[in-house]
């Protein structure tokens, strides 16, 4: 639509693995391993094997140094051509947005025919680091020559030095956590803790509903056992949600609202979106689901307080939609990834305000509100669980199946991240 | 397991010791490999019919090496006996006594079929004597047969004859590793229809074939098999089955659908997939199945309903709409069952569904014979699967040596080769055949 100069990139379909609660399902699988495992099923569902394809894009975000050609690995593990090039893209929980992204961006630019996209990440197998101090250490001893200077570094070992250090989800320059700085945003915007238990629970009745109505079965393929996100309770209610203590944002007292009901678990898993030109589905056979319209990534500066650390869709949502001419309320599904609850209200009500509209995203109007039976319909992260980097592949494959089953409309992605990033993108039934 | 004892029982010292034990040796069987010939050896046609002579020469174009009437001492790899003229029970001798002066000639794995006519209620009563006489004699000669050899027979309806392509798709059947375990069998031609393929190795080239419940053991082997003949694979099972689904799919160049087969839409969806995505359907092949296993007294409605619904009443809805379609040509093959035929204890609801199927394809022919395809069953014997290997081990060892002809289980493999000479073009004459794969059990024989 709002740019006739280029061809059509065509979301074909997708696959991903069930999702799981970090040590659980898939506790003895590797990045690579579960990566591999989406592409094998995404292949076989599109008889893909042997293809060359334009690329294969996608990432992780808590990533083991030793998997520096992640992606490229997989593809050489996989059914796919070898001769298919892969590389790997990083952008924390934006990672499969960007990766899917900029491959429809090479295809509306005819660089390549096809591509596929995604991301994985695994807590339960995440590279765990050797202190600062041991790291000098060991770099000292590599470099010695003498025995004595050999000895001389490994006398220097303390115990204290062997302290692993894990990957956190806090943010490197405020030491605070993703959730703790979500509580900020929350309590700012006032978003009551009802508000965000109900928003939970209709995650996880509607993630239930498309699993009974056989929704995922040709977005997903079962892995080790499982063949649906495990985090998934289809017996939540408001009361258990409403028991539950707070997780983050306990300094606030009183005013904490944020439990590990209505905030997404650590989870492993992976997902891949196929993506292809007119020209390829054609001569392939193959469906075609929706357009990639575009996308837009923002960023916010969160460390000096200046806007909350998850806030940064809302400002891409603004820029994204003056580019493309479209109003806030031109869509038939909205699918906002659920890091929070609050970060969805949160982002839903800044939209709303006249004030944060104008002064922050310098809007003469609000953007406004959404109508709210369109939102996150088939469930979101925080019943299906987010594995970093997966969550953008999970939501572009289920939206474009969304607009194929309604056979029109439009939807809007919005995916927030880590160090105050954004990418939000417009996806378009064929009409 | 099985292959461990074969191996102790059929080579060195261990063979030794089986021998002056009198353990039963099951016989290596001899199987089908795209590069492996025909029959094992020179094969001997007996007997004389109009078309007798036109039948040597089409066997010497599939490279036979064919001999008529006598062999002298030569070692044979076949037998074929020609019967379909005979008229009284009398003139068997000459011919009986003929073939079995030349099965010690046979190598191992040879091949002996009679070729015959069916005795009809309107026969004479000598006719119908002769006809029926045959069936007992070869039921009886495939129990005589050693070292993996076999022997099976084909009939001949009215109006069909020697080069009738079914009756050569069933010769070549019979002669061929495909119908190893294959054993004491009657295939009947009833009609003159079908071609024989124009390359053997690729007999469904340029087919779109369907398998279900294709993630694992004879459904996997069948999509394989269908694969390796040619065929363009859609394999379908469970949801919950995608994983291994996923793996047989792109060992093959397959495509998945993963569907439950009682979906009231599994039918729509199959041909939505195989046709928008490969251009056509083919072959389906009905293969999803279940057991529920209870005596009756302990029977619960769960179990009798849930594997009627799988094994029978999907295949009927499915076929329903595959009819309403009209999909010209289309080749239906199931999954039948050797308890659907003779029962088994514990499987009142199984042999219920098993057959259900078979009366389903038996009155299915004529429809689906309307829009120029066809339908049948194969009905697999004791068959070595992770579900078989979860029977105690004395049971199984009884099952799989002690009552088949053939002394061992079949494997996968051999449903599979069934299931794909079903499924091509040769068999279209043998529309609505319930095919035994049972190495010639004594249950349901």
């Amino acid at each position: 639509m709002s740019q006739p100069s280029v061809r059509n990139a065509v979301i074909i379909g997708g696959n991903r693995i069930p999702f799981a609660r970090s040590n659980t399902a898939y506790v003895n699988a590797s990045n690579q391993d579960m990566f591999t495992a989406a592409l094998e099923g995404l292949v076989a569902r599109f008889g893909l094997q042997g293809e060359r394809l334009g690329a294969v894009a996608g990432g992780a975000v808590l990533k083991h140094s030793k998997d520096f050609n992640l992606v490229r690995e997989s593809v050489l593990g996989s059914s796919l051509d070898p001769a298919t090039p892969a590389y790997d893209v990083q952008m924390a929980c934006a990672t499969g947005m960007e990766a899917i992204g900029s491959l429809a961006n090479k295809i509306k630019l005819g660089q390549i025919e096809s591509g596929i996209g995604g991301g994985v990440d695994t807590t339960s197998d995440a590279p765990i680091a050797v202190s600062e101090s041991l790291r000098g250490i060991l770099l000292e001893l590599s470099r010695a020559r003498s025995t004595k200077a050999k000895l001389a570094a490994l006398a220097k070992i303390r115990p204290s030095h062997l302290a692993p250090s894990a990957p956190g989800t806090g943010e490197p320059r405020t030491g605070l956590s993703m959730g703790d700085h979500q509580a900020l945003t929350t309590k700012a915007w006032n978003i009551t803790r009802e508000a965000q238990d109900e928003l939970a629970l209709a995650s996880h009745l509607n993630l239930a509903a498309a699993y009974d109505r056989g929704f995922f079965n040709d977005l997903l393929t079962p892995f080790k056992g499982l063949s649906r996100d495990n985090n998934l309770r289809a017996d939540s209610t408001l009361e258990k949600l409403a028991k539950l203590k707070p997780a983050f944002g306990k300094n606030l007292g009183e005013a904490a609202t944020m439990t590990a009901g209505n905030s997404t678990p650590l989870t492993d898993g992976a997902s891949t979106v196929l993506l292809g030109s007119e020209d390829f589905a054609a001569a392939h056979d193959l469906p075609m689901l929706a357009n990639f319209v575009d996308f837009e990534a923002a960023a916010v500066d969160f460390v000096h307080g200046a806007e909350g650390l998850l806030m940064a869709p809302a400002y891409a949502t603004a820029r994204l939609l003056e580019r493309n001419n479209l109003s806030l309320q031109d869509f038939d599904f909205y699918e906002i990834h659920e890091a929070f609850a609050g970060t969805v209200l949160a982002t839903l009500a800044a939209w709303e305000d006249e004030q944060f509209c104008r002064e922050k995203l310098g809007l003469d109007a609000p953007l406004g509100a959404i109508d709210r039976g369109k939102l996150n319909v088939n469930g979101s992260s925080l019943a299906a669980g987010h594995p970093f980097a997966a969550t953008g592949g999970r939501i572009i494959a289920s939206t474009a199946k969304m607009l194929a089953e309604k056979g029109s409309g439009r939807a809007l992605i919005s995916v927030c991240a880590a160090g105050g990033q954004g990418v939000v993108a417009i996806v378009e039934a064929r009409k | 397991m099985a292959d461990k004892y074969m191996e102790l029982v059929n080579t060195g010292m261990t063979k030794k010791l089986a021998k002056l034990l009198g353990l039963p040796r099951p016989p290596r069987l001899r199987r089908y490999g795209e590069t492996t010939p025909l029959l094992p050896g020179p094969v001997l046609v007996l007997g004389s019919s109009a078309r007798a002579q036109e039948l040597s020469d089409t066997l010497v174009s599939w490279d036979l090496d064919v001999r008529r009437h006598d062999a002298g001492d030569a070692k044979l790899g076949g037998l074929v006996l020609l019967l379909d003229e005979l008229t009284h029970p009398e003139q068997l001798s000459a011919l009986m006594l003929a073939a079995g002066a030349a099965l010690r000639q046979l190598v191992p794995g040879a091949r002996v079929v009679s070729i015959s006519r069916p005795a009809l209620d309107t026969d004479a009563p000598a006719l119908a004597a002769v006809r029926q006489g045959i069936d007992g004699a070869m039921r009886s000669l495939g129990r005589e047969m050693r070292g993996g050899a076999t022997a099976n027979g084909i009939l001949l309806n009215e109006g069909t004859d020697l080069l009738s392509p079914g009756t050569l798709g069933a010769l070549r059947f019979f002669f061929s590793g495909r119908s190893a375990y294959v054993d004491g069998q009657f295939l009947t031609v009833r009609t003159t229809e079908g071609a024989l393929p124009q390359d053997f190795r690729k007999p469904l080239a340029g087919k779109v074939a369907v398998v279900t419940g294709a993630a694992r053991g004879i459904g996997a082997s069948i999509a394989r098999t269908l694969a390796r003949d040619g065929a363009q694979l859609v394999v379908v099972d469970m949801p919950a089955a995608g994983e291994a689904l996923a793996a047989v799919a792109n060992q093959i160049g397959a495509t998945t659908l993963q569907l439950d087969v009682t979906a009231k839409d599994a039918a729509q969806q199959i041909m939505d997939h195989a046709i928008g995505r490969h251009g056509s359907l083919d072959i389906v092949v009905h293969n999803a199945g279940i057991t529920r296993d209870k005596l009756l007294a302990n029977m619960d409605a769960a179990r009798w309903d849930s594997v009627i619904a799988v094994n029978i009443a999907s295949q009927l809805r499915m076929n329903e709409v595959f009819l309403a379609a009209k999909l010209p040509g289309l080749r239906v093959v199931s999954l039948a069952s050797t308890s659907g035929i003779a029962g088994n204890r514990g499987q009142t609801n199984y042999a219920a569904s098993k057959g259900g199927v078979i009366g389903m394809v038996r009155s299915s022919a004529k429809l689906f014979a309307e829009q120029g395809g066809s339908i049948a069953a194969v009905a697999p014997g004791f068959i070595e699967t992770e579900m078989t290997a979860k029977i105690p081990l004395g049971t199984r060892t009884v099952a799989r040596m002690v009552l088949p002809s053939l002394m061992q289980g079949g494997l996968p493999q051999d449903v599979a080769e069934a299931i794909s000479f079903l499924g091509s073009d040769a068999a279209a004459g043998l529309n609505g055949q319930v095919l035994r794969v049972c190495g010639q059990s004594l249950v349901g024989a």
